[in-house]
């Protein structure tokens, strides 16, 4: 009788302690470690190197979290999800954020109850199509064969898209993107159509870059966003406002050689607040003044990272485009720090 | 000379004809395929056919191979040196990314320093099953084969060495109670007792003893998380556990599928059923999604483990309907025999039953086996990265390696038919030489 009241309080413990710390800012630190989730590999944004350390445009912003948080970029450990069980990952707590190309749309954000922690890639659907083809936009496409991804949105913009515009198509049913190329190289389809990003990271992988072009149109909006799970403000505002830091950063003109030199104190207030150096702005999400400095100072501000990791010195070579700041033309907009 | 036989007669042999070869249709490599490749219209086609499938194989296929290149580390600079040494539009392998990228194959993003733990535990993995493969293994080996799943958990995970010691004390324990109970209890409290001790000891206090011990002598190597296990690794450590706890679970559920209580027979026959009916991903998906909103929040029950248990239920499952084949297939006079001979149910079971009902079973269990082995490339829908498409998908994010394709199918595949190939051979070899003298 006493083992099993001694086993109830147990357990009842248990549950108390779960419940208790339901802050997920509380979890990290104890745990000191984040769980970011991230794909399985995918050129440019996450893949590990033959040392097995995670890189690209997704992991960076993973570790400028971490950075943010626990004062530490490494301490992060990446949990690779799929297409099927990313939404579970984050809901279930497996991972506390989750940056894994993800576009935000109303039914994710509201219906499976995330929030979305702002736009950290523009992309959108595009086609790639053999230069001796002799298209030059996607609305001659009239009748070709297509290869495309199976139950991906890709394959509804693609439904969407032919049927607007009158057009038919030949659809060729693919899993992988690895399949997807290896289809289009070897002529199953006339077309390969995926997201902008993807496509030019397939082009520039081919033996024969110059022989195939990406059509101008792009036919979707995909806005791709890190997220975290409803119910968690304060973590929310964390993912938010370091996205927020790295994109001001290099607004302001705070890199990752000049973020310690700046953080000695400059003649701008908005850039000393970024820092720490004026005001407190850490204090509120329950960090330190230090937290956006050590954030930008872990893979650089947002173009540092867009340029080591998908820019145009890389082979994958894309170019900023929408993805560039709000003064350059681009939709990056990062509200004040005040 | 006349009247003599010789004049009568016009010739008499008198030395054998020497022995003439046969004519050339009817011998060699011409009636081998006479007899065998051409011996009706049918046939005939057939062969033709046959040998156009293979020359066709061979002309797309010989090429890229004869052209691999093995000392690369890109895909494009696979290419430039094809079409440096083949002319321009050859093709050819790139086994560069095997090259490269192996380790990550075999032990997934296991620290590289920690490698011979790994090979250490895999050398040990055949010590451990030498003596239950082959009879001529001296039976003291049978010790280390005890010792060896624990001795295997130390190595892969690391960390303390107290908590294989203290699992490896619940199972005394559990002796310990069957001992002391048997004579007082009676056999089936001792056995309840027996396996409730253990169970006890490892859910309550194994955790925190092994935490005092450490405390005081702290002993270990460097703990090495789940998340670091990977490829071949991976595939091994839930292949073999899961293949060593079927077995004798599948032997549980069928006797109790045959059994005449009623609770014990519904149970078996639910789960096997429950299991049967239900896809291994969807049990794998329970295993990684749903168990994290059963358990209470902050619960670090390991993936690994999960998919483990996973696993092994599902292939315990089939094993038992295996295994109740074999049962079915033994003559009723062999169950009689038994009882004739005043044996009870387990002496019945282990001396007479089980033995021929298994020799029945081989060629089934191990094709479950051989199942098993290769389900455990379905783990890359959890998140786990197994050899064929998790640790290959991994290594094409990079983009030196984008646009390779066959390649890190055809290796991991070929290592995957070597093992699966042993496994079958060693089921062949085992059915002849239980054959002998029986029957």
């Amino acid at each position: 009788m006493n083992k099993q009241l001694f086993f109830g309080a147990l357990a009842a413990a248990g549950m108390l302690a779960g419940f208790a710390s339901a802050g997920t800012l509380d979890d990290v630190k104890a745990r000191g470690e984040l769980n970011c989730g991230v794909t399985t590999g995918l050129v440019g944004f996450a893949a590990p190197d033959a040392n097995g350390q995670w890189t690209g445009f997704d992991v960076s912003f993973c570790r400028a979290v971490a950075a943010a948080v626990l004062g530490d970029p490494t301490k992060v450990k990446f949990v690779p999800t799929t297409g099927q069980t990313r939404f579970t990952a984050l809901a279930s707590g497996e991972v506390d954020l989750l940056a894994r190309n993800t576009t935000w749309t109303f039914s994710r954000d509201v219906d499976l109850k995330f929030t979305f922690l702002g736009v950290n890639y523009y992309d959108g659907q595009g086609f790639l199509v053999h230069k001796d083809l002799g298209v030059t936009s996607a609305k001659e496409l009239d009748g070709a064969t297509i290869c495309i991804q199976t139950g991906t949105t890709t394959e509804l913009n693609l439904a969407e898209y032919f049927k607007v515009n009158n057009m038919s198509y030949k659809p060729v049913a693919i899993e992988t993107n690895a399949e997807g190329e290896q289809q289009y190289s070897a002529g199953a389809c006339d077309a390969y159509t995926t997201d902008a990003s993807g496509l030019a990271a397939t082009r520039a992988a081919f033996a024969d870059p110059e022989n195939h072009i990406i059509l101008p149109e792009i036919i979707s909006k995909e806005p791709l966003a890190p997220l975290v799970r409803h119910g968690d403000d304060q973590w929310a505002d964390i993912g938010r406002w370091t996205l927020n830091a790295l994109i001001a950063a290099e607004e302001f003109g705070i890199t990752s050689a000049n973020a310690d030199e700046l953080a000695k104190g400059t003649e701008n207030p908005e850039i000393n607040r970024i820092l720490g150096t004026e005001g407190d702005l850490g204090a509120m999400f329950g960090l330190d003044p230090q937290w956006a400095l050590r954030a930008i100072k872990a893979g650089g501000n947002y173009g540092e990272i867009f340029a080591a990791n998908i820019g145009e010195s890389t082979p994958i070579g894309l170019a900023r485009g929408l993805n560039a700041q709000w003064t350059q033309g681009g939709l990056l907009y990062s509200p004040p720090f005040r | 000379m006349s009247g003599l036989h010789a004049d009568s007669t016009r010739f008499v042999r008198d030395t054998m004809l020497a022995e003439q070869e046969p004519p050339l249709t009817e011998r060699g490599a011409v009636k081998w395929a006479r007899e065998n490749l051409f011996s009706g219209p049918l046939n005939t086609f057939l062969t033709v056919v046959g040998v156009f499938a293979l020359y066709l194989i061979l002309k797309g296929l010989g090429p890229w191979l004869l052209h691999s290149v093995w000392f690369a580390n890109s895909a494009a600079e696979c290419r430039e040196t094809v079409a440096a040494d083949f002319g321009p539009g050859a093709t050819g392998a790139c086994w560069g990314v095997v090259r490269e990228r192996w380790a990550q194959y075999f032990y997934g993003f296991y620290p590289s320093e920690a490698y011979w733990r790994v090979n250490l535990a895999f050398v040990l993995l055949f010590v451990a099953l030498a003596p239950i493969l082959f009879a001529g293994v001296p039976r003291k080996v049978l010790w280390f084969t005890a010792f060896y799943p624990v001795t295997a958990l130390f190595l892969l995970w690391g960390g303390s060495i107290w908590v294989p010691v203290v699992i490896m004390a619940g199972i005394a324990f559990g002796w310990v109670a069957f001992r002391l109970l048997g004579p007082f209890a009676g056999a089936l409290i001792a056995a309840i007792a027996a396996g409730l001790v253990p169970v006890l000891w490892w859910l309550i206090l194994a955790a925190p003893v092994a935490h005092l011990i450490e405390g005081w002598i702290p002993l270990g190597i460097e703990a090495i998380p789940s998340a670091k296990f990977g490829g071949f690794l991976l595939s091994f450590t839930i292949g073999v556990t899961g293949i060593a706890f079927s077995l004798p679970l599948g032997i549980v559920l069928a006797l109790g599928r045959q059994s005449d209580m009623p609770l014990v027979k519904m149970l078996s026959v639910g789960f096997i059923e429950f299991i049967r009916g239900v896809p291994l991903i969807t049990l794998l998906f329970t295993a990684s999604l749903l168990l994290n909103y059963f358990l209470p929040p902050g619960t670090n029950f390991d993936i690994i483990l999960r998919v483990i248990i996973m696993v092994t239920l599902f292939s315990a499952a089939y094993i038992a309907e295996v295994i109740r084949g074999g049962l079915a297939a033994l003559p009723r006079g062999q169950y009689e025999a038994a009882d004739a001979l005043g044996l009870d149910y387990w002496k019945a079971q282990q001396l007479i039953i089980m033995p021929q009902a298994l020799k029945i079973s081989i060629p089934g269990i191990v094709s479950s086996f051989i199942g098993l082995f290769k389900d455990t490339t379905l783990v890359i829908f959890v998140g786990l990265l197994d050899p064929l498409k998790g640790i290959t998908d991994a290594i094409r994010g990079s983009f030196e390696w984008k646009g390779v394709y066959w390649e890190p199918f055809i290796f991991p595949g070929l290592i995957f038919f070597l093992i699966c190939f042993g496994m079958s051979r060693y089921s062949m070899y085992l059915e002849n030489k239980l054959k002998r003298g029986q029957r």
